[in-house]
C-alpha cells in the first residue's frame, strides 16, 4: 500500500508538469497582458515594468524560469497586486477557503448520507419523495441565487447572522457561506446514497443477512450501507478538491478573502503568475484527493488491492 | 398432522403487485415436512417453487404479499413481525441460496459473517464464536479452516462459498434447512460434492431439508418426499418412490420424460473435412503494467481437432476448462496461435478478412436473454446477417426468408414483427437459432445453447438441432457441461480440463467406457442415480 501511494505520487509529477505547461502557453496565447490598461501606459514605463518582471525575455526562457522557481516552491510575484507574491496571496486566502470548504464538505457528507439512507429505507414513502424533491431543488438552484437569498433573510430581515464579511475568530461569519457551499452537495450526495442503498438492499448478500434473522440495524448499517458508500466516495474526491479551493460566487457575494476569486481575477487581469498559481494549487488538490479516494476504496472494498 | 411434522404449509398464496396488475405466483399450496425428512419441491422456472419458501422466510420482494398459514412446531410463522420472525429464521429455520457467488457479503471476512448468526441468536461474543466457526468450517470440509476463517468471499471458489453458506445454515443447529437450487450455479463434480455433504450432514445432525430444484436427477438421489409444482400449484405430491415409479399427473410424467433422448450416428467415412485446428493455443495476459511483469493465463494449450461435414463434436468440461475459448478461437473470434483451416486453407486473422467466412461459420450463445438486441424486432434481428452477406437481396425476399427461418425453428412466421422481450427463454433460443440458420451456414459453434433453459424446453431444442442438422448436413461444435444433452447430440466427444484434451473418442465409448479418471468422475457426478445417503 505504501509502495502504491509513492508510485501514485510519482506518477502525479508528469501530470502536473503537463498541466503547468499547457496553462503557461495557453494564457500567453490569449491577447493582452497584465499591464494593458484602459489608458495605455507610457511605452518607457511599460518597457521598464516588463523588464522588471522578465516579460521581455523570450517565451521559452520565461517558461524555464517559471519551472525553476516552481520547483523551489516559488509561484512568483503577482502582476496585478504589486506588493504581494502569489505565495503570500495563497497563504492568506487558502486557510479561509479550506476552513469553509472543509466545514461544507463535512456537513454535506454527513447530512447527505443520513438523508439518502433514510430515503432509501423508506423508499416511495412521502418522506422519500420529500427528500428527493428537496434534493432536486438543491441541485438545480444555482448558488448565486441561494447566497443572496440567505444573506437577505438571515442577515438583513432576521438580523441573526452577519450578511457578509469575514472574521477568523467569529464562527457566525462562517455559517451562511458554509450553508451555501454545502446545500448543492448535500443534494447530490443524498441522491447518490439513496440510489446506491436501494441497489444494495436488493443485493443477494443483504437477503442472506435478513434470512439469518439479523436485526435491521445490522442488515442496513453493516451490510447495505458499506456497499452503498462506494459510489459516494468516488464522488467526494473531485468535490473535495473543488470545495477546498474556494468558490468565486460565494466569496464575491459574502465578501470573503478566499482564493476562489483569484482564478477569475487573475484570468481577467492577465495576471499570469496568479492564474498559474491557482492552476497548480487546484491540480495538487485534485491529485491528492483522487489518491485518497482510491485508498479509501481499497479500505472499504477488500476486492480492490493495489500492490 | 402427525406428531413428527415440524412444518406445515396450508393454502399458501403469494401475490405480486406489478404494473400489469396482480400476479398470483403461488396459488394455494399445501405440504408437510416431517422432522429429519427431505422434501423436494420440483418445478420449472416460474412455477412458484422458490416464492413458497421466500414467503415463509419473510423474504418476499416489497411488492409481494402472502396469505394462508405456515405452522412451525404449532406456531404460526407466516407474516410474523420482523422482530418475532428474527427469533426463528437463521436459528431454527435456515436457508441457502442458488447464487453462492453473491450470497456472502464481499466486504467482510467469512469468519465475521459466520459469527453474525452466532452472536445474534446464541448471544456469543466474537471471541466465543471463533472456535465454533472453526468447527463449522471443518464440518463442511473447508481445508485449513484456521487460515480460511480470515478469507474474503472473493478469495474462495463457488463450491467453497456454498460450503460456507452451509456452515452458516448449520451454526445454530437448525431444525429445518431450506436449500433453494443450491447447486445449480456449480459445476457437476462440485454439485455432487455439495449434495453429498448435505446428505451426510443430514444423516449426522438430523435436520429436515426442503430442497427446491428443477433437476429431477438430484431429486431422485436426494428426496424422501416430492411435491411437483406447476404455475403456482402443487400438481402432484407423494413419496419419492411413488412419484418416480408411478407418476399420476401428466405434467410429472412429462418432466420425467424430459431427458433428451436418442443418439447420433457418426458421419460417413468419406464425409469431407470442413474445419481443422492444429495446435490451437490461446493465452490471455493477466494484469501487468508499468511496474510489473504481466502474467499469462493459458486458456487453450495446443489443441488439434478436425470437424467433418455432418459431424457433431461435443465438448465437455468444467467451467474454466477452456471449452468456450476453444470454440471462439476456431471461429477466429479471439486471438490464437496455431493453425485453423477451413476446407484446407488457413483462415485469415483480420476482422474484415474473416467477414466472407462468417457466412459459413456461425455461433449460437448460451444466454437467450442477452444475445438478442431488445430494441430490434425479431424480423430485423434474424435478417441482419443477410444485409451483410447477401446485400443484393431485396427487402421482400429478406422478409420471406425471415418467415421461413422462423417456421423452420418451430415459430410462427407472423412473430417477426414482435420484440424479443415478448418471448420465453426457449422461444428466444429458437430465434437465435433462426438468426444463424437464415445464412445457411455449414458449421455452427453452439456454446451451451440449452443451459439456461428448462429440461422440457431443452429436449425440444435438442430435437430441433438434430432435425436441422439432418436437413442441411450441418456440422456442430457443441459446447456444454450438460452430459445428457451432449450424449443425445454428439457423435464424437472431447473432454477438456485446464485447456487440454484429457480424453476423446466416439460418444458411446467415452460414456460407456471412459478411460481417464477425470472423465469417470464427470460421468459419475452427472449421471449416477445412487441415493446420496445410501452411497456414503
Amino acid at each position: 500500500m505504501l509502495g502504491y501511494t509513492l508510485r501514485r505520487m510519482a506518477s502525479a509529477v508528469p501530470t502536473i508538469f503537463i498541466i503547468v505547461t499547457l496553462t503557461f502557453f495557453a494564457i500567453r496565447i490569449a491577447p493582452g497582458g497584465p499591464f494593458d490598461l484602459e489608458r495605455p501606459l507610457d511605452p518607457l514605463i511599460l518597457a521598464n515594468l516588463q523588464k522588471a518582471y522578465n516579460l521581455d525575455a523570450p517565451l521559452w526562457q520565461q517558461y524555464l524560469m517559471y519551472l525553476g522557481n516552481l520547483l523551489q516552491g516559488d509561484l512568483g510575484p503577482s502582476f496585478t497586486r504589486r506588493d504581494f507574491s502569489v505565495n503570500e496571496l495563497f497563504a492568506q486566502g487558502l486557510p479561509v477557503s479550506i476552513l469553509l470548504g472543509g466545514l461544507a464538505l463535512s456537513a454535506a457528507t454527513v447530512l447527505g448520507i443520513i438523508l439518502g439512507a433514510i430515503a432509501a429505507l423508506r423508499q416511495n414513502s412521502w418522506l422519500d419523495n420529500l427528500i428527493v424533491a428537496i434534493a432536486t431543488l438543491g441541485i438545480t438552484t444555482p448558488n448565486f441565487v441561494i447566497a443572496p437569498l440567505l444573506s437577505l433573510f438571515f442577515g438583513v430581515i432576521l438580523g441573526v447572522l452577519p450578511a457578509g464579511g469575514w472574521s477568523n475568530a467569529n464562527p457566525a461569519y462562517w455559517v451562511l457561506p458554509v450553508i451555501t457551499l454545502a446545500l448543492p452537495q448535500v443534494a447530490v450526495i443524498a441522491r447518490l446514497v439513496r440510489g446506491a442503498t436501494v441497489e444494495a438492499l436488493r443485493a443477494n448478500h443483504v437477503r442472506t443477512a435478513r434470512a439469518y434473522g439479523l436485526p435491521s440495524r445490522v442488515v442496513v448499517g453493516v451490510h447495505a450501507l458499506r456497499a452503498a458508500m462506494l459510489p459516494t466516495v468516488s464522488y467526494l474526491g473531485p468535490t473535495a478538491a473543488a470545495l477546498l479551493t474556494g468558490s468565486v460566487v460565494v466569496e464575491t457575494v459574502f465578501g470573503l478573502p478566499g482564493v476562489g476569486r483569484y482564478f477569475v481575477q487573475g484570468a481577467l487581469g492577465r495576471d499570469y503568475t496568479l492564474v498559474m498559481g491557482t492552476v497548480v494549487v487546484i491540480a495538487v488538490f485534485v491529485v491528492i484527493f483522487n489518491l485518497l479516494v482510491d485508498l479509501a476504496y481499497a479500505w472499504l472494498d477488500p476486492r480492490v488491492r493495489y500492490d | 398432522m402427525t406428531d413428527n411434522t415440524i412444518l406445515s404449509v396450508r393454502d399458501l398464496r403469494v401475490t405480486f403487485q406489478t404494473n400489469d396488475g396482480p400476479v398470483d405466483a403461488v396459488k394455494g399450496v399445501n405440504w408437510d415436512l416431517k422432522s429429519g425428512d427431505t422434501l423436494a419441491i420440483v418445478g420449472e422456472s416460474g412455477s412458484g417453487k422458490s416464492q413458497t419458501t421466500m414467503a415463509l422466510m419473510g423474504l418476499l420482494a416489497a411488492n409481494g404479499a402472502a396469505t394462508g398459514s405456515v405452522r412451525y412446531r404449532d406456531r404460526e410463522v407466516l407474516n410474523l413481525s420482523e422482530r418475532e420472525l428474527n427469533k426463528i429464521r437463521g436459528k431454527k429455520i435456515t436457508m441457502i441460496f442458488q447464487e453462492p457467488m453473491t450470497s456472502l457479503d464481499p466486504l467482510y471476512r467469512i469468519g465475521d459473517q459466520l459469527a453474525e448468526p452466532l452472536r445474534h441468536h446464541a448471544g456469543m461474543s466474537r471471541k466465543q464464536a471463533r472456535p465454533r466457526i472453526l468447527e463449522l468450517l471443518r464440518l463442511v470440509g473447508i481445508p485449513e479452516p484456521e487460515r480460511r476463517i480470515d478469507s474474503y468471499p472473493h478469495e474462495m471458489s463457488g463450491g467453497q462459498r456454498q460450503r460456507v453458506m452451509i456452515a452458516m445454515a448449520l451454526a445454530n443447529d437448525p431444525d429445518i434447512l431450506i436449500a433453494d437450487e443450491p447447486t445449480t450455479a456449480l459445476d457437476v463434480t462440485i454439485q455432487a460434492q455439495i449434495l453429498e455433504l448435505l446428505a451426510d450432514l443430514q444423516k449426522r445432525l438430523g435436520m429436515a431439508i426442503v430442497f427446491i430444484t428443477h433437476d429431477l436427477g438430484i431429486v431422485r438421489r436426494f428426496a424422501d418426499h416430492v411435491a411437483v409444482m406447476r404455475r403456482g400449484e402443487v400438481v402432484e405430491d407423494g413419496t419419492a418412490e411413488q412419484v418416480f415409479t408411478a407418476p399420476k399427473h401428466p405434467y410429472t410424467r412429462m418432466l420425467l420424460d424430459a431427458e433428451p433422448e436418442g443418439t447420433k450416428l457418426p458421419p460417413a467415412d468419406n464425409a469431407p473435412e470442413l474445419l481443422r485446428g492444429d495446435d490451437v493455443r490461446v493465452t490471455f495476459p493477466l494484469g501487468g503494467g508499468l511496474f510489473r511483469k504481466p502474467d499469462y493465463l493459458h486458456a487453450v494449450k495446443g489443441i488439434s481437432i478436425n470437424l467433418r461435414e455432418g459431424q457433431t463434436i461435443g465438448v465437455v468440461g468444467e467451467s474454466g476448462s477452456g471449452k468456450s475459448t476453444l470454440g471462439r478461437a476456431l471461429l477466429r473470434l479471439t486471438e490464437s496461435h496455431g493453425r485453423v483451416a477451413w476446407l484446407g486453407n488457413e483462415l485469415p486473422r483480420g476482422i474484415d478478412e474473416m467477414r466472407p467466412f462468417r457466412h459459413d461459420l456461425q455461433l449460437v450463445f448460451q444466454d437467450p436473454f442477452g444475445s438478442l438486441s431488445p430494441r430490434m424486432t425479431v424480423g430485423q434481428i434474424i435478417t441482419e446477417g443477410l444485409l451483410i452477406h447477401e446485400p443484393s437481396m431485396s427487402r421482400a425476399e429478406r422478409n420471406k426468408r425471415a418467415g421461413e427461418a422462423l417456421e423452420e425453428v418451430g415459430l410462427d412466421a407472423s412473430m417477426r414483427n414482435r420484440y424479443p422481450h415478448e418471448f420465453s427463454g426457449g422461444q428466444r433460443q429458437r430465434i437465435a437459432i433462426a438468426r444463424t440458420m437464415i445464412l445457411r451456414p455449414r458449421v455452427i459453434v453452439l456454446d451451451e445453447p440449452t443451459s439456461a433453459l428448462d429440461r422440457s424446453v431443452q429436449k425440444q431444442i435438442v430435437t430441433l438441432l438434430r432435425d436441422l442438422q439432418q436437413k442441411y448436413k450441418l456440422s456442430y461444435f457443441f459446447i456444454s457441461h450438460d452430459l445428457s444433452v451432449v450424449r443425445a447430440l454428439a457423435d464424437h466427444i472431447i473432454v477438456m480440463k485446464s485447456g487440454e484434451i484429457v480424453e476423446q473418442g466416439a460418444t458411446d465409448q467415452v460414456f460407456d467406457a471412459p478411460r481417464e479418471e477425470y472423465t469417470r468422475r464427470l460421468m459419475e457426478a452427472a449421471l449416477s442415480t445412487t441415493r446420496f445417503r445410501d452411497a456414503s
